[in-house]
């Protein structure tokens, strides 16, 4: 175990300062995206890019597609009938709206965390473990250093390290949704979308989160949806506004936030409605 | 990228086969599944429509041979060969009938009592006290009826019954007969146990979930607990309450064991409900084993059929009156 | 207040106090039942245990002997027909709660499926009698549990697709983000996830089958003897008890209050142990 503490503390040394200053090439990029449900047309007419490695935060009123638009990055909104999704949505140059786009590379590439903090019902090693052995065969050893090193990266190795094999459903909300974000990175995607992860979490857990966002993005790129503006302006480097289905501002967190560009970002951000 | 992605990309295989490779089987064992659980599913339709269809084809025979009198004649003779189902079709109609009358409005009164009128700490060991009720096997009721309940209805109830209902007009008949304790009567009383607790657990189900705001604006305007399960609660849940009455009904038509120790097997046509009957789930429990010729046994899988009919008829009521409450708890 | 409203006021109170008092007495009636009859099992019961019930056979009117064979029996059929029965149920349950939740098949399997929840038993005993007793030639143990397996399945559908329903959504979100296909998904998160509430549903089923008589009076019959074939008739204890009780023999009486016992005992603690499974899931939850 101590080889494999001091082999993770270098990577993670190393890592450190790859984050890129300036400015970034698109990893998602989204063209003429259209989404109906049930008839309904719920996103209209998206044109969006998210800036790799950076983070992208989504904010706007409930009901305007911001939850939508992040459920169709990899395409978890298809496992419900009536919902479709038109136009282009490329990843890497690759349309992953084509429905010959292997859906289980979408989801190795694109991870995600949810509102509420779901770990299965198993253990905490058990949790991480699980999405690997899906893609790969590892043997023991190797399992438990992708295991360390996803629970590392996620910021709560110390907390779980002694009960690897104890409940997940014993841990706090907070270390819960840690675990879920964990279970994401332990695939290695190149993408990890949030749904409002902090939602149903304590202000002291909300932090955490946060800060593990911040560390996260030198690795991947981040798009997360919010309904907590101090939040976008707290961790985001760049921020989209929707309303009612339309992209209506996107621009450079900083820029957004003290100069909008519209009248309706202004009234959002400041207050008046939403 | 880090050092430990670099790593990782170099120890396993191309990632891009693995997933398209592991994308077609796993499309595969998904269709698989999808079929299998189709399958299990449709398995339980396909039960239902052959148990219908298995009676239709065993009760073909009498059918054909006795024709619409089947059903209005009072024969049951084995030896000449001649079956009508009119005295356990009575039979049934009667001890449902009397449960129905007891079991109702003591399941209303049970579920009143523990939805509004018991302290808090009482009403979930009461409820399931009663739920147990409906878990102790029928043959247990049946016994408990032959050897304790039947003695009870021939030495005091049923001398009661006859000399102050006997003498009645128009009622007096009912209730007029020798004291045997077994009888339609005792069925009925014994059907109406076995039931209440089926009905009033879901009375009280449903009693729960009309919104607290209702039943608190009625106690505002200063309406007592008799007038809000009155006027508030019972109007709400109406459909529901009719559904868990029929739910209790299908029980009490089907219920066999129950009722075949106490109703005396007898196949005669009475209009005194203190005289043995039969009904046609104890028909044919008594008689099955010994039906020796195809007639006899014909008649009997075509009194299943019959049964099987009129109880599906009366749960699809059931369920569709519980059905309504659902729908409408979902507008709201 | 003037007098007329007082009265009124007076009279409405009357009544709703004895509405209550009705209610209560409604209450106490149902219980009351419910301990005369437990109350008579029971004395009846342990007054009838003797350790000759567990080693020997149904005896001929007269003799002593035990019920060896019933219990051997039930067993054998009660445990068939779970393995029969839960199988099939856990699947079509899956259908209902994952593949069909509101499409007009998965409505009509629902429906018909309550039904089945509560069809008379017999009825079930009869089909199965047209379909296997009639074509095997004989009446069997085999028979009789598959009559018994066809009374599980509406109670482990039921419970397997409510208890489905009640995994949150975001866990099969969480779990098909990972890549990982719906099957291992169902089959490895949430019935994990729903287990204990399947296990309910297989406990409770096995309560009902437990003292189930009617359908196995012609399919699985009776036995005097020890059996284990399962190919043959085979004795179980509602029957034996049912056949004991309507005879005129004290002998067979004795015995068949004995049996009754054993079998009320056993349901009543399955039934608890189910509650008990269902009160921690809920504490869990919460």
């Amino acid at each position: 175990m101590t080889n494999l503490n001091l082999a993770v503390a270098t990577s993670l040394n190393v890592a450190a300062p790859a984050a890129v200053q300036g400015t970034s090439t698109a990893k998602i990029t989204a063209r003429n995206l259209n989404f109906y449900y049930d008839g309904f047309h719920a996103l209209k007419n998206i044109q969006m890019d998210i800036p790799e490695k950076r983070v992208t935060a989504i904010i706007g009123p409930s009901g305007c597609g911001k939850s939508t638009l992040l459920r169709i990055f990899n395409r978890i909104y298809s496992i419900y009938p009536k919902l479709e999704a038109r136009g282009e949505v490329m990843l890497d140059g690759e349309n992953i709206l084509d429905p010959r786009y292997p859906l289980n590379r979408l989801r190795s590439k694109v991870g995600m965390v949810f509102q509420k903090p779901v770990p299965f019902p198993m253990s905490i090693y058990d949790n991480i473990a699980y999405g690997i052995k899906h893609y790969e065969k590892l043997n023991r050893a190797d399992m438990d250093i992708r295991v360390e090193q996803a629970l590392r990266q996620a910021a709560i190795w110390d907390e779980a390290k002694d009960k690897l094999k104890g409940s997940a459903l014993g841990l706090s909300g907070g270390q819960q949704q840690r675990l879920c974000i964990a279970r994401a990175i332990a695939l290695r995607p190149e993408v990890i979308l949030f749904d409002e992860p902090t939602s149903a979490l304590d202000p002291i857990a909300t932090g955490k989160i946060e800060q593990l966002v911040e560390e996260l993005k030198k690795d991947f790129t981040i798009a997360i949806v919010t309904h907590n503006m101090q939040q976008a302006a707290r961790c985001s480097d760049y921020t989209a506004f929707m309303y009612l289905g339309e992209l209506i501002e996107f621009g450079e967190t900083e820029t957004m936030f003290t100069r909008p560009g519209k009248q309706q970002t202004e009234d959002y951000i400041t207050g008046r409605f939403g | 990228m880090s050092t430990d992605q670099v790593l990782a990309a170099s120890a396993a295989p191309a990632p891009q086969d693995i997933t398209a490779r592991r994308a077609e089987t796993d499309r595969r064992a998904d269709r698989a599944f999808r079929y299998l659980v189709t399958g299990a599913g449709i398995f339980v339709l396909l039960a239902l429509a052959g148990a219908a269809l298995s009676m239709l084809w065993g009760g073909k025979l009498a059918f054909s041979t006795f024709g619409f009198s089947f059903l209005t004649s009072t024969d049951w003779d084995a030896v000449g060969h001649k079956f009508g189902a009119l005295v356990p079709i009575y039979g049934t109609l009667v001890t449902a009938i009397i449960a129905m009358l007891i079991a109702v409005p003591v399941s209303f009164g049970i579920a009143l009592f523990l939805t509004e009128v018991a302290p808090p700490w009482l009403r979930t060991p009461v409820a399931s006290a009663i739920e147990l009720l409906a878990g102790i096997p029928s043959i247990i009721y049946g016994m408990w009826g032959l050897f304790v309940f039947v003695p009870v209805m021939s030495s005091t109830v049923i001398p009661f019954l006859n000399k102050y209902l006997g003498g009645l007009p128009l009622l007096g008949p009912l209730f007029q007969g020798p004291p045997l304790g077994i009888g339609m009567l005792t069925a009925g009383i014994v059907l109406a146990i076995m039931v209440i607790p089926f009905i009033s657990s879901v009375m009280r189900e449903v009693f729960l979930t009309v919104p607290t705001r209702l039943k608190e604006s009625a106690y505002a305007l200063g309406s007592t607990t008799w007038e809000v399960a009155w006027n508030v609660v019972l109007p709400y849940t109406r459909s529901a309450v009719i559904g868990g009455i029929f739910l209790g009904l299908g029980r009490a038509l089907g219920e066999t064991m129950a009722v075949t120790f106490v109703l005396g097997n007898a196949h005669h046509l009475t209009a005194s409900l203190l005289m043995p009957g039969n009904s046609i789930a104890a028909t044919i429990a008594n008689e099955f084993s010994e039906a020796d010729s195809q007639i006899y046994q014909s008649s009997l899988i075509a009194l299943g059929f019959l049964l099987f009919i009129v109880t599906f008829v009366v749960l699809a009521i059931a369920k569709l009156m519980l059905m309504r409450l659902n729908r409408n708890e979902g507008n709201r | 207040m003037s007098a007329i409203s007082e009265k009124l006021y007076r009279r409405r109170r009357l009544k709703n106090n004895l509405a209550l008092a009705l209610a209560s007495a409604a209450t106490l009636f149902g219980l009351f039942w419910l301990v005369w009859i437990l109350w008579t099992t029971l004395v009846n019961g342990i007054g009838a245990l003797k350790p000759e019930l567990f080693y020997q056979m149904t005896p001929p009117p007269g003799e002593d002997g035990g019920l060896a064979n019933a219990f051997f029996g039930s067993i054998l059929m009660s445990l068939l027909a779970i393995l029969m029965g839960t199988p099939v149920g856990i699947l079509a349950g899956t259908f209902l709660a994952e593949y069909a939740r509101r499409s007009v098949l998965g409505e009509a399997i629902r429906f018909v499926n309550d039904i089945l929840l509560s069809a008379p038993s017999i009825v079930l005993g009869l089909f199965v009698y047209t379909l296997v007793v009639r074509q095997m030639g004989h009446f069997s143990g085999l028979a009789g549990a598959i009559t018994l397996a066809l009374i599980v399945l509406p109670v482990v559908v039921r419970t397997t697709d409510e208890m489905l329903k009640l995994v949150p959504s975001q866990m099969r979100e969480a779990a098909l983000s990972l890549g990982i296909p719906q099957w291992k998904v169902t089959v490895q998160v949430l019935y994990r996830s729903a287990l204990p509430g399947i296990v309910t549903g297989v406990l409770l089923a096995l309560a009902r089958i437990s003292g189930e008589t009617a359908p196995l009076l012609f399919t699985a019959l009776n036995n005097q003897f020890w059996s284990h074939d399962i190919a043959g008739p085979l004795a179980s204890v509602p029957v034996v008890v049912f056949q004991y009780a309507m005879s005129p023999y004290d002998t067979w009486h004795v015995l068949a209050w004995a049996g009754a016992f054993m079998v009320t005992v056993f349901v009543l603690c399955i039934s608890l142990i189910a509650r008990a499974i269902i009160a921690r899931r809920k504490v869990a939850n919460d």
